[in-house]
């Protein structure tokens, strides 16, 4: 008998009670949503800048390696993607479009679609999404209506720059990933 | 060592013991606060107790759900009845990539299985990718804590040993530095490693994708740039719908860290172009613990370790101290299931205070199942009970208590008590406090005097 | 409600008949203040709860059996201790043949604070107790019986205690820094778990102090009697009444 069977046949031995499945309420915020936003992602150690503040930090800033994903500022590219994610090892900085955000918690949804590379959001030294103000939900619960059943190879929820708290409770932001994120509302 | 010998080992140092203490009370507050700023907290529990419940009425018919849309997803699925298996099935992966050096993110099933040794006696190099795993991986001990596994490390001690071992500054303590210097010699690895390990914090049955949460993008890092992806689950890992997320990651970070949420929720579907990813689902006693009707709530669990978080006695204690894997109050009642012999003292190691079950974020009455765990171990194992017994005679007869006692007590109890009340070491009850004083009469004389 | 057609069973703890009779003395002095009629079943000897939280609970027949002969017949049954009404609640083992008594004292035994408030209503009791009082959340009565509300959980806050005692004259009622940690007792962990035990007491004494309570209270001598064992051995200042006693002494 394989593994499969023998697992399988032992749960189906026990007899259980039924026990259904509850359906969800959609519980909201009472918070305006993009003033809760802002301070979710605040409180997540990112930052949130307007377009023109984007554009301004980023003319003066001198990265040496820069990579867009997002046509509008195509220009910021420093380099054409790599066939070989690895070869992303010293990308300064990737911007890159959420397709919406969360303002309970400031995460910020991306999936296949928005991710030349899986790698982009993890490998990168800074990370900057670009998101759209009329594309906020309230909670998770909305977030998940919106996705659906979309079948997207990979998502992610991001929230912030990489952190940990692990030495002591300190918190320190940047341990493997991105060592920081702005999240540019349009 | 039993969990009172190494409590109190853990105890004789005094100030780390109650640095320990404060540090994980500190985690425990942060979980409070968050928690009522949200004023469906309580209602979300429900809801998650309720899908994990529905989850394990049905769990055969949402694990074949589960496979089948993974399958037809592209990605590999494998079934493991223990932790051999489950090892042996990671090594034919590795070996079929011909790949002798892994990265590995936080998975305490892989714990659990003990896949670290087995991997390294098979000549394949593991590396530990959590900072926190990392540092006791380095140190050549198991996590203490299953979320905040370094929890019981003092920076002084980390830089010491990251001065050993990565050549860092000797004596500089700034936690940024040194998780900098971690950030370097990790990656060096993400960037070699063909295949990545990962844990499974939650797995869909309706769309076949799984969940993996961190905070510092470690499991990210390892799976997208390797070839091959092996993720680790426990078989109770499964929930129905893509919807429950909703409900799962509202608790998990809050009740784990008081996060909002985690700062990365990686949901795999389908492996990148030209790459694989396999799921193996573990059994290793979980179908043994769902057919014990008291205990089956236990699997429930989201592994956020809330109650290690809140329990006054893993605070004062240690992971360690507990012997398992899985420490603290969820620990002492999964762990009897998989050897009670061995785990006989957890399920005692406890007042059963409670409030492990009201931090729990899907319900499980941990402190209920904690009494009950009791009531099975003196009924198997009547050797301890019996041990027990012994001490408890010497102690009350030995004890000037005893003499003190009117003998009305004593004679109408041991009537109608047991021998296992009557042995017991009360003796010990004098190491650090006094007796109360013996009144002149009792309440049963004073009413029959006053009121009869 | 007419008090006097209702018979309250009084039940103290095995370890306050004989170690702390003062306090039955004054639970039931304060029953009878409000107007009860209080009786004392004199066979009562023990709850049972130390053997059943040693892991026999299935050798305890004997003694639920003798509770329940001795208590069946009482409108109500009070207690001044919480973890003894919870025990008898919810770790009787199932006697077939009593179910339906057990089910009954399941439905009327109350601790002594959730009796004066849910079941006799008493509110703005007049009195005096001008002292610094610190309260211990015992945690068989908070989590158990919810006699007031956990600091973990999400809800409104509650507790029964300090509606019965804060409005007494002079009386402060303290904030702690943890206001429902376990004190560390836990029945036989007290001594199979003795220096845990002792820290866990030492470090709730600790916050007592520490925000200058005078008079630590609370629902079980239980606790009490390990924390006033460890004050007493280390020479702390700080001196322990049951609330019955409190509320006793105030009023008169």
């Amino acid at each position: 008998m394989s593994s499969r069977e023998s697992i399988l046949g032992a749960i189906r031995a026990i007899t259980q009670e039924k026990k259904n499945l509850p359906e969800l309420p959609s519980f909201g915020i009472s918070e305006e949503i993009e003033t809760a936003f802002k301070k979710s992602i605040e409180g997540n150690k990112g930052e949130i800048l307007s377009e023109i503040e984007f554009l301004d930090w980023l003319s003066k800033s001198s990265w040496a390696n820069v990579f867009s994903a997002v046509s509008a500022y195509a220009t910021a590219s420093t380099l054409e993607l790599p066939q070989d994610p690895h070869e992303l090892e010293d990308l300064n900085l990737a911007i890159l479009e959420g397709q919406f955000g969360v303002a309970e918690n400031g995460a910020i949804w991306l999936d296949d679609r928005q991710l030349p590379h899986r790698a982009l959001p993890f490998i990168t030294e800074h990370l900057v999404i670009v998101l759209r103000k009329s594309r906020l939900f309230p909670t998770l619960h909305q977030a998940y209506e919106n996705i659906g059943d979309e079948h997207s190879g990979f998502g992610l929820f991001i929230a912030g720059p990489s952190k940990t708290a692990d030495i002591e409770q300190s918190l320190v932001i940047g341990a493997h990933g991105a060592k920081s994120l702005r999240v540019v509302m349009i | 060592m039993s969990h009172p010998q190494a409590a109190t080992e853990f105890l004789k140092d005094q100030a780390k013991a109650k640095w320990h203490d404060e540090t994980l009370w500190f985690v425990r507050d942060k979980r409070d606060r968050i928690s009522k700023t949200l004023p469906e907290w309580e209602d979300l529990r429900n809801l998650a107790s309720q899908i994990k419940e529905n989850v394990l009425s049905k769990l055969d018919s949402y694990l074949e759900e589960f496979e089948k849309n993974a399958v037809r997803n592209g990605m590999r699925v494998h079934w493991a009845k223990d932790a051999e298996e489950h090892n042996e099935i990671v090594l034919s992966i590795l070996q079929k990539q011909k790949c002798t050096a892994i990265v590995k993110s936080k998975s305490i099933l892989t714990e659990e299985c003990h896949l670290n040794p087995y991997l390294e006696k098979n000549g394949i190099e593991v590396v530990d990718t959590d900072l926190g795993e990392r540092i006791v991986q380095f140190l050549n001990q198991p996590p203490s804590h299953i979320v905040l596994p370094a929890i019981h490390l003092k920076k002084g001690e980390i830089s010491d040993l990251f001065h050993e071992k990565l050549h860092t500054e000797k004596g500089n303590e700034d936690p940024a530095y040194l998780t900098h210097a971690a950030r370097l010699h990790l990656r060096e690895k993400f960037l070699k490693a063909k295949v990545a390990i990962t844990g499974v914090n939650f797995a869909v049955a309706e769309t076949g994708e799984f969940v993996v949460c961190t905070n510092e993008g470690n499991a990210d890092m390892g799976v997208h740039l390797a070839d091959v992806h092996i993720a680790c689950m426990g078989i109770e890992k499964i929930i129905p719908r893509r919807k429950d997320l909703g409900v799962f990651l509202r608790l998990l970070a809050r009740s784990a860290t008081g996060q909002p949420v985690t700062n990365y929720n990686s949901h795999f579907r389908s492996p990148a172009t030209g790459k694989e990813i396999h799921v193996i689902l573990v059994d290793n006693g979980r179908t043994a613990q769902l057919a014990r009707e008291k205990f089956k709530n236990s699997l429930k669990c989201i592994r956020c370790g809330a109650c290690m978080n809140t329990c006054p006695i893993y605070r004062r204690s240690g992971g360690f101290s507990y012997g398992s894997t899985v420490p603290g109050p969820i620990g002492s009642i999964l762990s009897p299931g998989l050897d009670m012999k061995k785990y006989s003292t957890l399920p005692f190691a406890s007042t059963l205070c409670g409030s492990c079950s009201d931090v729990c974020p899907v319900k499980i009455n941990i402190h209920e199942q904690l009494y009950e765990w009791r009531q099975e171990i003196t009924k198997t194992h009547g050797e301890l009970g019996k041990g027990l017994s012994m001490k408890l005679a010497n102690g009350i007869f030995k004890s000037p208590l005893a003499y003190k006692i009117s003998g009305n007590l004593m004679r109408t109890a041991l009537k109608t008590l047991p021998k296992s009340l009557i042995y017991h070491p009360i003796n010990s009850w004098g190491k650090g406090r006094n007796l109360p004083e013996t009144p002149q009469e009792s309440f049963k004389e004073w009413y029959q005097k006053n009121r009869t | 409600m007419n008090l006097n057609a209702l018979h309250v069973g009084l039940f103290i703890p095995c370890y306050v008949d004989q170690f702390y009779p003062k306090v039955g003395v004054a639970t039931l002095e304060l029953l009878e203040k409000f107007g009860c009629r209080v009786s004392y079943p004199l066979g009562q000897t023990c709850c049972g709860q130390p053997m059943a939280n040693a892991g026999y609970e299935r050798d305890t027949e004997g003694t639920a059996r003798h509770f329940i002969s001795l208590f069946k017949d009482f409108d109500y049954i009070v207690a001044p201790s919480g973890s003894c009404v919870l025990h008898v609640k919810e770790h009787f083992p199932k006697l077939r043949d009593l179910e339906q008594e057990q089910r009954e004292i399941h439905d009327k035994i109350f601790e002594l604070t959730e009796f004066l408030t849910d079941i006799l209503q008493v509110k703005d009791i007049k009195g005096k107790f001008p002292h610094k009082v610190g309260y211990h959340a015992s945690c068989h009565g908070q989590r158990g019986l919810r006699l007031a509300s956990s600091s973990e959980m999400n809800g409104t806050p509650f507790n029964k205690a300090k509606g019965l005692l804060e409005n007494l004259d002079g009386l402060e009622w303290m904030t702690l820094n943890r206001t429902d940690e376990c004190c560390g007792f836990g029945g036989t962990f007290s001594v199979t778990e003795e220096a845990l035990s002792l820290r866990m007491g030492k470090d709730r004494l600790d916050d007592h102090e520490q925000h200058q309570v005078e008079i630590l209270t609370g629902g079980d001598m239980s606790c009490i009697m390990h924390l006033q064992g460890i004050a007493s051995r280390e020479g702390r200042k700080v001196k322990f009444m049951h609330l019955a006693e409190i509320l006793n002494q105030a009023i008169q």
